[in-house]
């Protein structure tokens, strides 16, 4: 079963990194995605832009509307996520207790609503 | 000369740092300002030192620069808020003979692990304290970023500060429940070693021995020493490749010497009549050190310590050593049935029950294929899992 662990985490309080800690954080990530690797569990990752980089668009009321920022103005904010195929929650569950972002944010855990024919994996 | 003293200073600050920071701490519960204190005079010792060569009593003379920084920072604070001068005066170290410096240092374990400090800060508290640890070397060891783990020690320090926690040993009534907190802290920096970061199992050591030495009368103490021991004894034998079971491991390449320490801790504890968690931990691992190459250990014995550790302390952990042991000792169905006694809710997220499980089916000749499905997908250490996938293929054939 595929899923996605979400990445939030407060971004005052994580912005920027010495050259030193970001090598720490690439190397702790990096740990980690390649144990997800080796266990044959990845699917795929992608770490994001701090949220002053993001667009929102919609056109939900007919007309396209576009604006700066983030959708949801919260303290935490969503800095990334992993998708992986385990069995159950649990294993999930083991995974993201393993996650760097555990320790220094939150994680949300969500299973995929795609039907299995759907889910093309491309880790 | 000035290489030789720079070493000096640094073997000496390993191994004083502690008591001295105890001693500056102490006094008026401001950790943070205490280490500041210590941290100038060791400056000052590495400025001086190598030219003049360092004093008869260094530590004597550490921690007599370290008041004196100390007050001269009250005074000056004093001095641009305008607050009474009194507070200057009043480091209250006056009265430590700095030729009779005493130990301080199992206060210090006692704040750090004191019930009003989050559990998860109280081993990295210790370490810093008591050791000298550097918050990087310790959040590199916690797998957590070093920024985090310094503001982490940051609020605890402020906290044992605002809140005033005292720095004195516990009552005898309050000394079990405060003392297995200190102990429990200390484990807890040595069941680290999974984490595969940084490894401070000898800090752990150090801190155990330390404790023993410190309170020499405390059974649960003399326990964690020994079964810290027992599981040093036994590292020469382990393969961080390759995983094998306690009863799978050579024990010719166990440490006779630590096992042996482990015993005499052991006995010492025995003899004070209070049993523990430590020490029955202690006591399987002892009986498993105790057997020889090619045999099994004494399995009989194991299931009744396991017993035995499950009524004085219930923890699904314990749970499932003692179903694994009554599997080897009175056959798997046993060993099935009492793992049966656990509730499925707590046993779900919990990899050693699943492991269990699955090798119990598989020595009953029973579908196992699914247990060991479960355990492998709670693993995410890859020598267990490569473990447990070779002995799943090895019950379906």
């Amino acid at each position: 079963m595929r899923y996605t662990m979400f990445f939030y985490e407060n971004e005052v309080e994580h912005n920027d990194p010495t050259p030193e800690e970001m090598g720490e954080i690439l190397a702790a990530y990096g740990a980690y995605i390649g144990a997800l690797r080796e266990a044959g569990v990845f699917v795929d990752t992608d770490w994001l832009q701090p949220t002053p980089s993001a667009t929102v668009i919609t056109l939900k009321d007919g007309a396209e509307r576009v604006q700066d920022g983030p959708y949801a103005d919260t303290k935490e904010q969503l800095g990334g996520y992993v998708v992986v195929d385990v069995p159950d929650l649990d294993a999930a569950l083991a995974w993201a207790r393993r996650c760097p972002a555990a320790q220094t944010g939150f994680i949300e855990i969500r299973p995929s609503a795609m039907p299995e024919e759907h889910q093309d994996r491309h880790g | 000369m000035g290489e030789d003293e720079t070493a000096r200073v640094e073997e000496l600050a390993r191994a004083a740092y502690g008591r001295l920071l105890a001693i500056l701490a102490a006094k008026t519960g401001d950790i943070a300002a205490a280490e500041d204190a210590l941290a100038d005079a060791f400056v000052e010792a590495l400025r001086r030192w190598p030219k003049a060569g360092a004093p008869d009593n260094p530590e004597g003379w550490l921690l007599t620069v370290a008041r004196n920084r100390w007050r001269d920072r009250l005074k000056s604070a004093a001095n641009r808020t305008a607050a009474p001068m009194e507070a200057a005066d009043d480091v209250g170290l006056e009265e430590v003979d700095p030729e009779m410096i005493p130990d301080n240092r199992l206060m210090m374990m006692f704040v750090a692990a004191h019930p009003a400090i989050a559990a998860g800060v109280r081993t990295p508290l210790m370490l810093q304290t008591v050791l000298g640890l550097e918050a990087d070397r310790i959040g590199s060891a916690f797998l957590v970023p070093k920024q985090t783990m310094a503001q982490r020690l940051v609020r605890a320090k402020a906290k044992i500060k605002a809140a005033a926690i005292p720095f004195r040993l516990p009552e005898r009534s309050e000394m079990p429940e405060r003392m297995a907190a200190v102990l429990e802290a200390i484990y807890g920096a040595y069941a680290l070693d999974w984490a595969a970061g940084d490894d401070l199992t000898r800090e752990a050591v150090f801190l155990a021995d330390l404790t023993v030495e410190l309170a020499p009368e405390e059974p649960e103490a003399l326990g964690l020493a020994a079964l810290l021991a027992f599981s040093e004894a036994r590292r020469p034998g382990r393969d961080p490749e390759i995983y094998a079971p306690l009863a799978d491991q050579d024990p010719k390449r166990w440490d006779q010497r630590r096992i042996a320490r482990g015993e005499a801790l052991l006995k010492r504890a025995r003899a004070k009549g209070a049993m523990g968690r430590f020490q029955l931990e202690a006591a399987i691992q002892s009986a498993h050190c105790a057997r020889r190459p090619g045999e099994a250990p004494d399995w009989r014995a194991i299931a009744m310590l396991y017993e035995g550790l499950f009524k004085i302390a219930p923890t699904i952990g314990a749970a499932v050593g003692r179903a694994a042991a009554f599997g080897e000792a009175f056959g798997p169905e046993n060993g099935l049935a009492a793992l049966d006694q656990i509730g499925l809710e707590a046993a779900k997220g919990f990899q050693p029950y699943w492991a269990t499980r699955a090798r119990l089916l598989a020595a009953a000749g029973a579908p196992s294929a699914e247990a060991f499905a479960k355990a492998i997908s709670l693993t995410p250490d890859p020598a267990p899992r490569r473990w447990l996938e070779a002995q799943n293929e090895r019950a379906r054939t």
